[in-house]
């Protein structure tokens, strides 16, 4: 069977280029870049090199750059590492959202359980959290906000520009999880205005097990990990030099390619939603249309359970998602999808599309073939029952 | 696709892994699908030490997808925690507050394991589901209708829990093991290297770690935020003598012996339990015997609606030896008066009452 990936926002495989610079890098580069001499000083270059491209891509300074072990650990870092090293007379607290990824979510919870004070701003039915929304929540004690860049289940991008504004008036800093925009819209923490930005290679086809950390210079950060002296201090342990090279790689081919391929992806998301929308009744898009990542479709079928249609097209050689997997692999009805308003119902109904540099018009076309059958077949069967 | 496959239902335990392997061994296309039921994280109270053989652990999800990739088979875990806390968890919880003893499994039968997993398995495209019941099933030419027999291996038999069944659930179920023993299943699974073959038996109710009812009634409740209106109440004779308190009814079912904590000459047992005025009612082990009862909700299985009393085997709980008896229609349908030809000890309301002809199920209902 011919199998077609459009689960690119879960991970993306491996570019060919980047495999080579990873596999090259595994096979030579062996010292520790603590080490003083030749081969610690060969791995020390390859990692600032990497570090080099990465900041490139984002515009930031490679010295405000902490490669981490992925997405999940430069959340905990920024939001466990802010919040703890702001101390306060009259408790803490923290601004955050409904619809950010469980790294953030669950670092929040963690806080709360240290006594810091967390609010979750909904966001409006387009999957869009509103600046004034922030600026209303803020408090006195406020020590941290946190807002996602691009949403990985819907692709909505969170109007940072304006956020960091307000929180620079109010003199708090601005974490943002950037892991789903990465690669996919141009990011510059600059004009963002962002004080710490986190990201993830395996979204940006490098590895997974290696990520990185923008902290603005001056931002106060607690550590969460205790060791060396490695990251300036801020992220103790050996430096994972193979895989921050294959980010690097991977950061550097995404600044060439992003407007391109971009535009591509874009019209490809639109081409796969007018032919759903044209040929599947009752189906309709979640989330805003405009103001999204461009690889990224969230589709709601009515009727349709959507953990039912995952595995279907699965076994017809498509691979989707519904949204976050929990840990036993067994589906639950998504928090960003309820967050927006939507009946249980219809976020079980609900399937996320997100295209990459594998898919072409003919995969869309025989993706939207076979959902047209599946959710026929579908809505066939849940007529007799 | 290429044939249809058969979804089979594998809970990570051998029986159900060693169904999908020999139906794999057989040539037929297979998908594995592991129902999750019941989130483990929980009620973090009730101690699962020990447990052996928790519903929906994260280790019986790794077993399961384990055979899977041993036996190369398209594989998936499906989530009805919902329904399952919907259609059994929450009736087992009100049965008990109501002074019944409820049998989960056959709900989960009824209402999961042969109703939204047959669901499922049309959605993937599936048209028969196999399960590791011990159980068998035929169709009668003569009678037209599907006919549910016991296990070969009475031992394992599982049909007291399947008596919910429908004609056309049953047509398009499989259930491989009927014919064969346990020995013959683990025997089986040796032999194909499955990765489970030397794995445990699983308890009899999934999500009630360690079999303590009274402990997960207790701790679900108190998630729920729900307080039972009033649980305590006054252990007392037949003839009203109060010999003591307790903690709630749903603490005691009929037949019980051990855990009265009231000390007599003679050895006493909970004869019924009052719910409204949250009595125990005690007695000596003859007060426990029973000529006759209704059974509601009745199903037939193997024989239609029978218009005139019939003869059959009654089986009233899962490790009761069925006991020769009449069933006589009522005027309700679906209710039939169940005469047993010598009275039975502890016929308890809430369990299924399961009729029987020899091996042949013929259909059953709930005790009254």
């Amino acid at each position: 069977m011919q199998r077609f990936y459009f689960d690119h926002n879960a991970t993306t495989p491996v570019d060919p280029e980047v495999l080579e610079v990873a596999v090259a890098c595994l096979g030579q580069v062996y010292g520790n870049a603590s080490s003083i001499h030749y081969f610690g000083q060969g791995a020390k270059q390859r990692l600032e090199a990497a570090r080099r491209q990465i900041a490139s891509l984002i515009h930031s300074s490679p010295a405000e750059l902490v490669f981490t072990s992925g997405g999940t650990e430069s959340d905990n870092m920024a939001v466990l590492g802010v919040a703890r090293a702001a101390a306060h007379a009259n408790g803490r607290h923290v601004i955050t959202t409904a619809i950010e990824h469980p790294a953030v979510i669950s670092s929040c919870q963690e806080l709360e359980r240290e006594g810091v004070a967390v609010t979750r701003l909904r966001p409006g039915s387009n999957g869009i959290v509103s600046p004034d929304d922030v600026r209303r929540a803020l408090r006195p004690t406020t020590v941290l906000v946190s807002v996602m860049h691009a949403n990985n289940e819907l692709g909505t991008i969170q109007p940072i520009p304006e956020i960091a504004r307000i929180t620079r008036e109010a003199g708090v800093p601005l974490h943002v999880d950037g892991v789903q925009a990465l690669g996919k819209i141009p990011v510059d923490v600059e004009s963002l205005g962002v004080d710490l930005y986190s990201m993830s290679g395996h979204k940006l086809y490098a590895p997974k097990g290696v990520g990185a950390l923008f902290v603005r210079k001056g931002t106060k950060l607690a550590p969460i990990a205790f060791g060396g002296h490695h990251e300036r201090d801020r992220r103790p342990g050996t430096e994972n030099v193979p895989g921050a090279a294959a980010f690097g790689a991977a950061a550097e081919m995404a600044s060439r390619g992003l407007a391109d391929e971009g535009e591509r992806l874009g019209a490809l998301r639109d081409r796969l939603e007018k032919t759903v929308l044209d040929r599947i009744p009752g189906a309709g898009i979640n989330g805003a249309r405009w103001n999204r990542t461009p690889n990224t479709s969230n589709l709601y079928f009515d009727g349709i359970d959507g953990e039912a249609l995952v595995i279907a097209l699965d076994l017809r050689g498509f691979a989707v998602s519904t949204g976050a997997a929990c840990s036993s692999g067994a589906l639950t009805p998504s928090h960003v999808l309820t967050a927006l308003g939507l009946t249980a119902e219809r976020a079980r109904a609900s399937m996320r599309f997100s295209l990459g540099r594998s898919n072409t018009a003919a995969q869309v076309d025989a993706l939207v073939e076979a959902l047209e059958a599946s959710v026929a077949h579908l809505r066939r069967i849940s007529v007799n029952a | 696709m290429p044939d249809a496959p058969i979804a089979v239902a594998m809970s990570g335990g051998v029986d159900s892994s060693t169904v999908a392997a020999l139906l794999v061994r057989q040539g037929h296309a297979v998908v594995g699908l592991t129902m999750q039921l019941w989130n483990q994280r929980r009620l973090p109270e009730l101690s699962t030490e020990g447990a052996a053989g928790r519903c929906c652990s994260l280790d019986d999800v790794y077993d399961a997808r384990r055979v899977a990739e041993q036996i190369g088979i398209p594989y998936y875990v499906v989530n009805f925690e919902r329904q399952f806390e919907e259609q059994v968890v929450k009736p087992f919880v009100e049965e008990y507050l109501a002074g019944r003893t409820p049998v989960p499994c056959t709900l989960c039968n009824n209402y999961i394991k042969f109703e939204r997993f047959l669901e499922m398995a049309d959605a993937v495209g599936a048209r028969q589901i196999a399960t590791g019941h011990y159980a068998r099933v035929r169709y009668d030419a003569g009678t037209e209708r599907y006919q549910l027999l016991r296990a070969v291996d009475r031992s394992k038999d599982q049909t007291y829990f399947l008596f919910g069944l429908k004609q056309e659930q049953l047509a398009r179920t499989l259930f491989p093991l009927g014919e064969m023993t346990k020995p013959e299943v683990r025997g089986l699974a040796s032999g194909m290297n499955l990765a489970v073959a030397a794995k445990g038996d699983s308890q009899e109710i999934c999500f009630v770690p360690n079999g303590d009812y009274a402990a997960f009634l207790s701790a679900y409740l108190k998630e729920t935020g729900v307080e039972p209106a009033r649980t305590r109440g006054a252990i007392v004779t037949a003839d009203g003598r109060r010999l003591g308190e307790h903690e709630g009814v749903h603490h005691f079912t009929v037949g019980q012996r051990r855990g009265l904590g009231v000390a007599t000459g003679e050895p006493l047992y909970v004869i019924s339990t009052e719910p409204d005025t949250q009595r125990v009612i005690v007695g000596s082990s003859d007060d426990l015997l029973r000529a006759r009862f209704f059974a509601r909700e009745v199903n037939w299985i193997s024989i239609g609606p029978p218009a005139a009393p019939a003869r059959a085997q009654v089986k009233i709980r899962n490790k009761h030896e069925a006991a020769g008896a009449t069933l006589r229609p009522t005027q309700t349908p679906a209710r039939v008066e169940v005469i047993f030809d010598e009275p039975q000890r502890a016929v308890t309301p809430g369990q299924g009452a399961v009729f029987y002809d020899g091996d042949l199920v013929l259909g059953g209902g709930w005790i009254e």
